[in-house]
């Protein structure tokens, strides 16, 4: 049941809302426009240069270099960009396609740089070609992109926007308030009216005094009883289907302590739930991936580069902040690009909360039936925050087992217990229930 | 018609003018109504500023704040690793073997983790060591959580760091250099601690090395190293044996370190050509190996003597006729079985010990080549330093694993004198009665935090391995002494070293896997300075002395024994032994004198019940020289022998131990020499004493519960006499019980998927509750305390049922209650078969639900919270049970336990669920319950489910010895056999078909998926 109280406020609001809507879609195909102009004048940098072609180079880069470099950032290995001016070409040739094997020739270069990482071995490349090197040295050699004032117009737009926000509230106040006086004048009004028309001696013609509604009502006792009943059906209706709810935390989407977003991993990255969730394949729970988890990717990805989502203020460096909580819950010192030991463990809040006397078992649903995370998860690829998408209540569950086949195939445990139950019941499909998954010990002990 | 009579209540009414009258008719309540008294005075209502509205409003909005509050969700934070250990799944259990070596119990152990914390302790099926996992190894886990457990190591009373305590330790021994340093420690049978100390002695030369065993074995040892050369113990294989003769020696229990049960059971189950063992008991007080006997003699300590002198050649003039004659035969019996047959002896006696030792010599069932090494005590070494202390020869004392402020004999001058040493250092987990004395005490971590190794037995060498950090800030003995002796290895590193010669070329990793390694290499573990000549003469005579002098006082004669539950007393704070049923009397959380019923007589001694089921005790003065043990309650327990008297020790603890488990009485007081027997005389006090004994009704009264035959019968007999089918009568006509015609229910089709059975051999239970533990901690079992025990609501899931008869056998009581004629012959006779005889035959049986298909229990649930599985499990779901308890009392088996209150996070039960340390014990697969639900076993139908789901992963059909409980898992005997039958090729299959099964109460149809089989005793005299 939705409340209705405000029955013209939902077109007020939308009014409000589209003049809203419409300062702000400016400023942001403002900043898209700036953006992608920016991205024009440094590509045009580059070609100017001669030496490769920094676009191939950029896939490339990505392909074969990005897992240990970046440009502007020590990561595994040393920042990339202007590594033209630091080394030879040729020295970089040689380099990329075999460091070891310099380093041991004992080139006094390589022996340096290999001591200034950490002795970390640098995969050689005997397949990049001169060329491709040059493509890429030519994407590391491009100047650092501006930063772009498309961030500083967001915040502008934000601000401005808010502001019309307020002066539209004030609006609103101000209109109220007219529109009280005017209800005030009213009543005033007729009140001298009624003076004047006393005071002039014009009689007014009293209503002739009938049983009002109400009395009528009260009086008709079979109109009391039938209405009193269908007031406690009513409420009786309303107070089970309220009661009913207690406990039923669908929709429970709490704010955690650091802001992931499995839209982005699941989603953009399609990051398997497994890759994180190992533990669904193998035991009862599913697990909250253990901080070293994270950190396979994020040694290397230690800032957010994808889309960003302005409108609920998820900005690139929104995210990367909340990178950084990473960084200082496991305790990575990015400078170092080591440990410093010193962890915080992340208190994230549970979402999905089996009363204890219920027992679930991921992996009884994951590996041996086979079912998809989304059945119970819903579509977490899709989720900025994750919510809990089923009611996960017992009817819920029953009503699983009830409509679902079990999946025998190639499974030896199930081959003989199979036939000989479907051989039981007449079907060719035996479903969960027909097995004994609607037990209460199965779940209850 | 009206009537113008006049009735008048009382003479006043007929005088008109009577005030009385008067009154009565105007106030019908003469007397004012005291609503003072109820409301209180006006005085405290006035000065109340609680009005009777604002209380009103109070409980109307506690109400709805309350209701309100219970529809808001939690919020939980879940906090997973940083970086998680690879070998962790969280939900995912993991194993590791280890090894108890505690002093007093020594097994092979296989601990069960979940998420990085110890939660079970089970057996270690590859070890080729036999049982010895007890109950008190099953409860070892939860001594780890104990919260009265130091923290930090203490110097005179305060905790320090570490640095600080080694300064403290090293400035001490420098002090004391050249003063006598004792060093008392348990027996470790470690080659690896053995070679420390003697390093450390090496580089402090005061020091000396003594083993004390708090229960000692020292005879049996001094007996064998005499023969044998080694201080060590015979090592027995009863599966072997075809007569066993013991002679005060309680075998099944904790008999020179115990562990003989599994192979015991073995030789008893009568095998495919008919024959089992047969095993004679001679004892005074009743011990399990005494109610697991063929023949069970009742005799005193001072005949046992005898017997021992009469059963090895000597003359049978100075026993009574009856034992007499059981002797000869016994030892007819032994000569026909040759080496088969085997004399033990529990008589703290070297001459004895002797006796049987160069009987035995013959006899396959000993082995004396590789011989245990549990105990290495010498209690007149041990005798020396105590006297040493008291006398002030000994300045320095460190003691490591035990407590001699607690259990050595004269106490009270023994702690004065500790107190006023010089050097007093104690290696401790609690602040036990010598660390409270001691100026330095070193905390010790627990043996699921430690490294370590043992060599239980000759040739086999055990490794104790951490499954936990360390809870606490303690360091363990070996370490201290590895710091002490400026060695900078850590003691993991230092076993690995000693190991090298035992390894020899095989793998450390393949060893610490399986807890355990095979290996002939010598390892020098002689930690006692061998006695020069003259002086291990004379403490032989004195020690043999001893006994016979004690013997001739006046006065009862003793036995002090340990319980299974409790032991030597080092787990005295452990709730779920101290709550564990004593198999024998089944009482929990006491000690007490048990005496015979004429001795009772004689002494206006008495057991009775009272109206809440409750047995009640008198109570005694306990007298041995100047030693009084005052108010020791009293049992009388059938079959003790006239004339004795005995004493659990392990009780009485009181420091370091919670309030509610200071249990018992010391009767370490009257262990005067170390010797189990000594004289004592009663005196009865005032007072009843009120047990906790979960079993009132101590007889079967000829029922058909526990099925019993002779090995004879059940060789010749047809197994319709031994074991017959019921019959029950429809239409007139008699139908077998197991017809479907005498059948009301519809059955399921239980042909399909599985269909789980737990098979019992009453042959092979000895009765020892390494199940009811092993229970405890798999399914949560809330521990209650005496006062709700008292009041029957223990809530074991399994307990060992323990009949005595009512006259000399089982049988005997068939045929009495056949002979039962007429009203008067049946009110005697019933009455006297409630009473056991004075040596019964006793029989143990283990009862937990029996899963019936057709459940009495599951029809009375009116809100169907009870119901039954395909695959023969009787389901409970707690959430939906709301506590009529109808169930149980429609479970003839009264196996339905009920939660009166709260059992957890309650402090009216502040045992180990009411704290965060305890409660690490639980075991994540079960929920705990709450207040107002019925429990009862669920056929642990969360491991029979875990394997399937284990099976359906890896896709491939169940193994048989997949399917587990905890209590068949826990049985190294075998008694107890679970499995799918229907699978075939399964034991428990081949168990249902043999003609020993028979159902538990079986005429009340109710058809059980737990059946036992038949006890057969072998009762053939000569």
């Amino acid at each position: 049941m939705k409340k209705v109280n405000f029955r013209n406020l939902p077109s007020q609001l939308s009014l409000l809302l589209l003049a809203v809507l419409l300062t702000f879609s400016v400023s942001v195909s403002a900043q898209e426009d700036s953006a992608s102009e920016a991205e024009q004048t440094t590509a045009a940098v580059p070609a100017a240069d001669g030496v490769g072609d920094a676009v191939a180079g950029k896939a490339l880069f990505n392909a074969n270099c990005a897992a240990c470099h970046k440009l502007d950032k020590k990561a595994t290995g040393p920042a990339l960009r202007g590594v033209t001016l630091r080394y030879d070409r040729n020295w970089l040739y040689e380099w990329i396609k075999d460091s070891q094997g310099m380093i041991k020739s004992g080139d006094s270069k390589a022996v340096a740089l290999f001591a200034e990482n950490n002795n970390s071995v640098m995969t050689s490349f005997p397949a990049l070609s001169n060329g491709d090197i040059d493509n890429i040295l030519a994407y590391a050699s491009e100047p650092k992109a501006v930063p772009v004032a498309g961030g500083d117009t967001a915040a502008t737009g934000t601000t401005t926007g808010g502001g019309d926000g307020v002066s539209n509230n004030i609006i609103l106040a101000a209109l109220a308030l007219v529109f009280g006086l005017l209800v005030v004048m009213l009543f005033l009004v007729t009140g001298t009216l009624k003076k004047i028309a006393q005071a002039n001696g014009v009689e007014y013609q009293e209503r002739e005094t009938k049983t009002p509604l109400w009395k009528a009502f009260a009086q008709n006792q079979f109109l009391v009883l039938v209405t009193s009943i269908f007031l406690l059906l009513c409420s009786a209706y309303f107070a089970y289907g309220w009661m009913m709810q207690v406990g039923v935390d669908q929709g429970y989407a709490p704010v955690q302590p650091i802001h992931f977003s499995h839209k982005i991993h699941a989603g953009d990255n399609k990051v398997d739930c497994n890759y994180c969730h190992s533990s669904a394949r193998k035991s009862k729970t599913s697990g909250i991936p253990s901080l070293n988890v994270c950190m396979n990717c994020h040694k290397n990805i230690s800032e957010y580069a994808g889309e960003a989502d302005l409108e609920s203020g998820y900005t690139q460096e929104f995210y990367t902040k909340e990178i950084k909580k990473l960084y200082d819950a496991v305790g990575w010192d990015e400078t170092t690009q080591a440990y410093t030991g010193n962890t915080k463990p992340v208190k994230w809040t549970r979402i999905h909360n089996l009363p204890d006397f219920a027992y679930f078992n991921h992996s009884q649903h994951v590996t041996v039936a086979g079912v998809d995370c989304q059945k119970c998860h819903g579509p977490v690829e899709e989720m900025e925050i994750v919510e809990q998408f089923a009611p996960l209540t017992m009817g819920w569950c029953i009503n699983c087992h009830r409509e679902t086949n079990v999946k025998v195939e190639d499974n030896e445990y199930y081959s003989k217990i199979h036939e000989e139950l479907s051989k039981k019941y007449g079907v060719e499909k035996l479903t969960i229930a027909q097995l004994g998954g609607l037990e209460c010990g199965k779940c209850h002990y | 018609m009206a009537s113008n009579k006049k009735y008048w209540k009382s003479v006043e009414e007929l005088d008109t003018n009577s005030s009385i009258v008067e009154t009565l008719r105007e106030n019908e309540f003469v007397e004012s109504i005291p609503t003072d008294e109820f409301l209180g005075d006006k005085e405290t209502l006035e000065a109340s500023s609680t009005t009777r509205r604002d209380f009103l409003k109070y409980v109307g909005f506690t109400t709805a704040a309350a209701s309100l509050a219970a529809c808001e969700g939690p919020v939980i934070k879940s906090i997973p690793y940083v970086i998680a250990p690879d070998e962790i799944v969280p939900g995912v259990a993991n194993y590791y073997a280890s090894t108890i070596a505690d002093g007093f119990d020594f097994a092979n152990v296989l601990v069960k983790t979940r998420e990085g914390r110890p939660i079970k302790i089970e057996r270690n099926d590859l070890s080729t060591q036999g049982g010895g996992v007890n109950a008190r190894v099953q409860a070892s886990v939860l001594s780890l959580y104990d919260k009265n457990r130091l923290q930090n190591p203490l110097v005179d009373g305060a905790e320090v760091t570490w640095a600080d305590f080694d300064t403290n330790v090293a400035q001490k021994m420098n002090e004391m250099s050249g003063k006598d340093i004792v060093l008392l420690t348990q027996t470790f049978a470690s080659p690896s601690t053995s070679k420390l100390i003697k390093e450390f002695t090496a580089k402090y030369p005061n020091v000396r090395h003594v083993v004390y065993d708090t229960v000692s074995s020292s005879e049996a040892l001094d007996a064998f190293q005499n023969k044998y050369g080694t201080r060590a113990l015979a090592d027995y294989d009863f599966s072997k044996a075809e007569v066993i003769v013991s002679v005060g020696a309680d075998f099944l229990g904790d008999w020179q370190g115990g562990g003989y049960d599994a192979g015991y059971a073995k030789s008893r189950v009568p095998n495919s050509a008919g024959k089992m063992s047969r095993h004679i008991q001679f004892e005074s007080n009743m011990s399990l190996s005494g109610a697991n006997a063929d023949k069970r003699v009742p005799v005193t300590p001072s005949q046992q003597l005898k017997i021992i002198t009469a059963l090895t050649g000597g003359s049978f003039s100075d026993l009574p006729n009856e034992i007499a004659e059981a002797v000869k035969n016994a030892k007819a019996q032994l000569a026909n079985a040759g080496s088969k047959g085997v004399i033990l002896t529990g008589l703290p006696d070297v001459d004895a010990q002797s006796k049987a030792l160069n009987f035995n010599a013959n006899s396959i069932v000993m082995d004396a080549m590789k011989p245990r090494m549990v105990r290495q005590g010498n209690t007149a070494e041990v005798m020396r330093v105590m006297n040493g202390v008291i006398s002030g020869t000994v300045k320095g004392m460190i003691t490591v694993g035990v407590d001699p402020v607690y259990s050595f004999p004269n106490s009270s001058a023994f702690t004065e004198a500790f107190k006023n040493l010089d050097m007093s250092l104690t290696f401790a987990m609690k602040k036990n009665a010598t660390a409270e004395a001691s100026k330095l005490v070193a905390a010790t971590p627990h043996y699921l935090e430690s490294w370590g190794d043992t060599q239980m037995k000759k040739g086999t060498f055990s490794l104790i391995q951490p499954t936990i950090r360390p809870l606490f800030q303690t360091r363990q003995f070996q370490d201290s002494l590895l710091q002490w002796t400026g060695n900078s290895q850590n003691y993991y590193d230092y076993i690995k070293g000693t190991w090298a010669a035992v390894l020899g070329g095989g793998s450390w990793n393949q060893a610490l896997h399986d807890g355990f390694f095979g290996s002939d290499a010598e390892v020098q573990m002689d930690v006692m300075p061998i006695p020069s000549e003259g002086e291990a003469v004379i403490e032989e005579s004195t020690a043999n002395g001893a006994l016979s002098e004690a013997l001739q006082n006046e006065g009862l004669e003793l036995t002090l024994y340990t319980k299974t539950s409790m032991g030597d007393g080092q787990n005295a704070n452990n709730p779920w032994l101290q709550e564990m049923p004593d198999p024998i009397t089944r009482t929990t959380w006491d000690n007490y004198i048990t005496i015979s019923a004429k001795d009772a007589e004689s002494l206006g001694l008495e057991n009775t019940h009272v109206a809440n089921g409750g047995l009640n005790g008198s109570r005694v003065n306990v007298t041995m020289g100047d030693v009084v043990i005052e108010k020791v309650p009293v049992i009388i327990q059938p079959g003790q022998a006239v004339g004795s008297v005995g004493l659990a020790l392990g009780y009485g603890k009181t420091a370091a131990i919670q309030e509610e488990m200071q249990t018992g009485v010391n009767a370490f007081a009257l262990y005067n020499n170390f010797s189990t027997i000594q004289t004592v005389s009663l005196e009865k006090v005032g007072g009843m004493h009120e047990f906790a004994c979960v079993q009132l009704h101590n007889t079967m009264m000829g029922r058909d519960i526990i099925r019993e035959t002779s090995l004879e019968v059940f060789n010749t007999k047809d197994v319709q006499e031994w074991n017959p089918v019921i019959y029950v009568s429809k239409d007139h006509k008699e139908i077998p019980i197991s017809s479907p015609d005498a059948d009301l229910w519809e059955s399921f089709d239980r042909s399909v998927g599985h269909h789980f059975n737990l098979s019992i051999d009453l042959n092979a239970c000895t009765g020892c509750g390494a199940c009811v533990i092993a229970c405890h901690a798999e399914n949560n079992v809330p521990v209650v305390g005496k006062a709700e025990v008292r009041k029957s609501r223990d809530m074991h899931w399994l307990r060992i049922d323990r009949y005595y008869s009512s006259v000399e056998s089982f049988e005997g009581d068939l045929e009495k209650k056949e002979n039962i004629s007429g009203l008067g012959s049946s009110l005697s006779d019933f009455g006297a078969m409630e009473h056991p005889a004075d040596n019964p035959q006793v029989a143990f049986q283990p009862v937990m639900c029996q899963h019936c298909n057709h459940a009495p229990c599951e029809t009375v649930c009116p809100v169907a919270a009870t119901s039954h599985g395909r695959q023969g499990q009787n389901h409970m779901a707690y959430n939906r049970c709301v506590g009529t308890r109808y169930c149980a009392n429609n479970c003839p088996y009264k196996v339905r336990r009920f939660n009166w209150f709260l059992y957890n996070e309650n402090d009216e039960f502040d045992y180990h669920m009411n704290n965060d340390l305890g409660r690490m014990v639980l075991n994540p697969d079960v929920v705990v319950r709450s207040r107002g639900v019925m429990e009862k076993c669920s056929m642990c139908i969360q491991k029979t489910q875990l394997t399937i789901l284990q099976a359906k992963r890896d896709g491939k059909p169940v193994e048989d010895s997949a399917f587990q409980t905890a209590c068949s898992l826990a049985c190294d005997k075998g008694a107890m056999v679970f499995g799918d039958i229907n699978d075939h090729s399964s034991e428990v299959y081949k168990e249902k078909k043999d003609n020993r099964m028979y159902h538990l109460l079986e005429a009340v149809g109710t058809e059980p998926n737990v059946f036992y089989k038949t006890k057969v005793r072998n009762s053939k005299e000569v």
